[in-house]
């Protein structure tokens, strides 16, 4: 059997910022460095050159990754990157964009972006790394912690429940939505990937570990603890399908969760000035 | 594609002068969310950059029309965004963005009254200083009032020189008066009035920095895509764009964004001095308020009240030089706003010991009319 060509390549080292920006600033055994590897591996296999890149991301542990990597790199303001990204795309749809953002900046203060760009269906891929909490500045409650979790501003236990991010990407029109973690990482080169891949509006949640405060505050133990964990709790979507239901109590589904074909926004739009071109022509 | 419009002679809004001054300057771009009384900026881009070429868009909020300007004007676009009031507090914290990464794009803010919703269809001239102020941090303003249809599209396409001059985000405030009224123009034809284009790297990638500090510290501008990578964050940075914690690099970026605008500002002033030589009173008054300030001051020479007028057209940088010098042989000058006093604090800033400063202020949702600046003329003269 031919090696995956994803699997067997180590290409990352030849799109960071080497010399320039390490060490990084995550802490140790943080999942945020493991997608990075990830966007850059399913860069590197759809073969676009690092110019026609722009890694775009807000605030948070999350976005930072885009100033490690070699394209086009722009560090916005707290929950806005998907906006700055949209025009960034519609004023030069030859880029390919890719979105950066944790759950507090893509859900929390970005939320109303988030899905007006499902909506849209604009041609970005966006990764949102889902560590369930705000890692940056210290360990508050996100909009993915969880019911009862422990986070610095829920220090009695959290009385709000999680958003799920993909059906909430689905709901909002969003083309493909797909969920990784960091422990499968091959899994998730390939879901970006798929993302990249699709001509519309990808949501790729990379479910990730932040052991500092989640791991912490939740006795989840420590980074390789919270991989374990995603190991066990992680169920493939085709697998799922056959189970009964008690089989997957606990557990959350991995793999592409959606993925439609719909007219692209980007696309309508230059439809639109190609009529008014050839009605300057006639 | 060019910008055409089928007849030079036309009866315009201010709103629409605006559109198409942004179209003759080059705008490509538009990220906007309606509000009264700036929503004909957008309809008007909604239905004429497409034929341009361009790109128009409705964002969700006005935060993210920000955000969506400044990231097309990176790709090379010149963009623009027009509001009012409770827009523009949505957009400061971007503004600020724009400045720090020295990207240039135009606001309009159409004024009407506030604090919040405020007057949304009455006129007002109270967001003069948030122009100035609006956003947090140190930094330096460019704004422009235009005060007839004709100026809107002048100071509009003004705008877009200014912001690509000196990389930087320019508003223009006009009013709910100003934008609604109609005026006959002459479009101007194109190459009559001067366009600039934002000063492009002509370095190989790796000598190309793009915060460099070049003598006139604005640092040539690649385009996302043109083979120059590189990176882009609020964060203070260095001449690369890459965040740091060092004094000396986080003065010299400070020291930057001031003094490419301090040291350049006399290239961005632009004032309507009238009969000020001889004036024992100057009346000081910018955009609609301007308008019946003109007349008052016809009215007082009517009456042998050696009266004068100074009307900032571009009001930040405040003109403190020029200012000095005009008041220095006036004895009063009056300053006419529609706010409860903005600029009357900038002009004590700067009145000689000679010159005494009087005001006149209506905060009601009207405008102020000749008549009633005339008479404060008599009774401060
Ligand atoms: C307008 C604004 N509000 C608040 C902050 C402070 N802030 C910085 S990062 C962050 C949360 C980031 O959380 P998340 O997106 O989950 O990213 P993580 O750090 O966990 O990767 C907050 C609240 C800010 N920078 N800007
Ligand atoms: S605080 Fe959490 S999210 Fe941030 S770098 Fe550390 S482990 Fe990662």
């Amino acid at each position: 059997m031919m090696a995956d060509p994803i699997q067997s390549s180590n290409v990352t080292y030849d799109y960071l910022r080497v010399k320039k920006r390490f060490p990084n600033v995550w802490c140790a055994g943080c999942g945020i460095g493991t997608v990075m590897g990830s966007i850059i591996r399913a860069i590197d296999k759809m073969g676009y050159s690092k110019d026609e890149v722009a890694l775009v991301s807000g605030i948070g542990c999350s976005s930072r990754l885009p100033v490690y990597c070699d394209f086009n790199t722009l560090h916005t303001t707290h929950g806005r990157a998907i906006a700055f990204a949209t025009g960034v795309k519609l004023a030069k749809p030859s880029l390919k964009v890719i979105v950066v953002t944790g759950d507090g900046d893509g859900l929390a203060i970005g939320g109303n972006h988030f899905i007006h760009a499902c909506r849209r269906n604009i041609d970005i891929t966006t990764v949102l790394i889902n560590n369930q909490i705000y890692g940056m500045t210290g360990g508050q409650c996100s909009p993915t912690t969880p019911h009862d979790s422990f986070a610095a501003t829920a220090p009695y236990g959290n009385m709000e429940k999680g958003f799920d991010p993909t059906t909430l990407a689905k709901a909002a029109g969003a083309s493909y939505v797909a969920r990784g973690t960091v422990y499968h990482v091959q899994q998730l080169d390939k879901l970006i990937y798929g993302g990249l891949n699709k001509k519309g509006f990808a949501m790729v949640e990379a479910f990730s570990n932040c052991h500092t405060y989640y791991g912490r505050l939740n006795k989840e133990g420590d980074a390789v603890a919270m991989l374990k964990l995603m190991k066990e709790h992680a169920m493939p979507v085709k697998a799922a399908k056959v189970l009964p239901p008690e089989k997957l109590e606990g557990k959350f589904l991995t793999g592409v969760l959606w993925d439609v074909e719909m007219p692209e926004y980007c696309e309508l739009y230059q439809n639109l000035i190609d009529s008014f071109q050839e009605k300057d022509k006639e | 594609m060019p910008h055409r419009i089928t007849s030079a002679r036309k009866l315009m809004q201010g709103n629409e002068a605006c559109v198409h001054g942004a179209l003759y300057a080059g705008c490509r771009f538009f990220g906007g969310y309606p509000i009264t009384p700036s929503t004909e900026i957008a309809e008007g881009m909604a239905r004429l950059l497409p034929k341009c070429g361009g790109h128009f868009i409705q964002m969700e909020d006005e935060i993210a029309s920000m955000a969506s300007i400044i990231g097309a004007s990176l790709t090379g676009t010149k963009s623009m965004t027009a509001t009012s009031g409770p827009g523009f507090s949505l957009m400061q914290e971007n503004i600020g963005y724009a400045y720090i990464t020295e990207v240039p794009v135009v606001v309009v803010n159409v004024q009407r009254g506030g604090p919040s919703t405020g007057l949304p269809t009455k006129i007002a001239q109270a967001d003069t200083m948030q122009a100035r102020y609006g956003t947090h941090g140190d930094y330096q303003a460019i704004t422009v009032a235009p005060a007839s249809v004709r100026e809107c599209f002048e100071q509009t396409v003004k705008a877009f020189n200014f912001a690509e001059r000196f990389r930087t985000p320019v508003t223009m405030l006009t009013d709910e008066v100003l934008g609604h009224m109609r005026e006959m123009i002459t479009i101007p034809e194109s190459g009559e009035l001067e366009v600039v284009d934002r000063e492009k790297p002509d370095v190989p990638h790796e000598w190309y920095h793009h915060f460099e500090i070049t003598p006139t510290l604005v640092s040539p501008m690649a385009s996302m895509g043109d083979g120059y990578r590189y990176h882009v964050t609020g964060l203070v940075h260095d001449q690369d764009g890459f965040p740091t914690a060092n004094p000396n690099e986080i003065k010299a970026k400070m020291d930057k964004l001031r003094n490419k605008i301090v040291r350049f500002a006399d290239e961005v002033t632009q004032l309507d001095v009238e009969m000020v030589d001889d004036a024992g009173i100057v009346v000081f008054a910018y955009g609609t308020t301007a308008r019946a300030a003109r007349q008052a001051v016809h009215m007082a020479r009517e009456k042998r009240i050696r009266a004068g007028l100074i009307r900032p057209i571009t009001i930040w940088p405040f003109p403190d030089d020029q200012l000095r010098e005009l008041l220095a042989h006036v004895r009063r000058v009056l300053v006419v706003e529609l706010n409860q006093g903005q600029l009357i604090h900038e002009i004590e800033r700067v009145a000689p010991k000679t010159c005494k400063v009087a005001g006149l202020t209506r905060y009601d949702g009207e405008v102020l009319n000749p008549v009633e600046i005339f008479k404060r003329i008599l009774e401060v003269k």
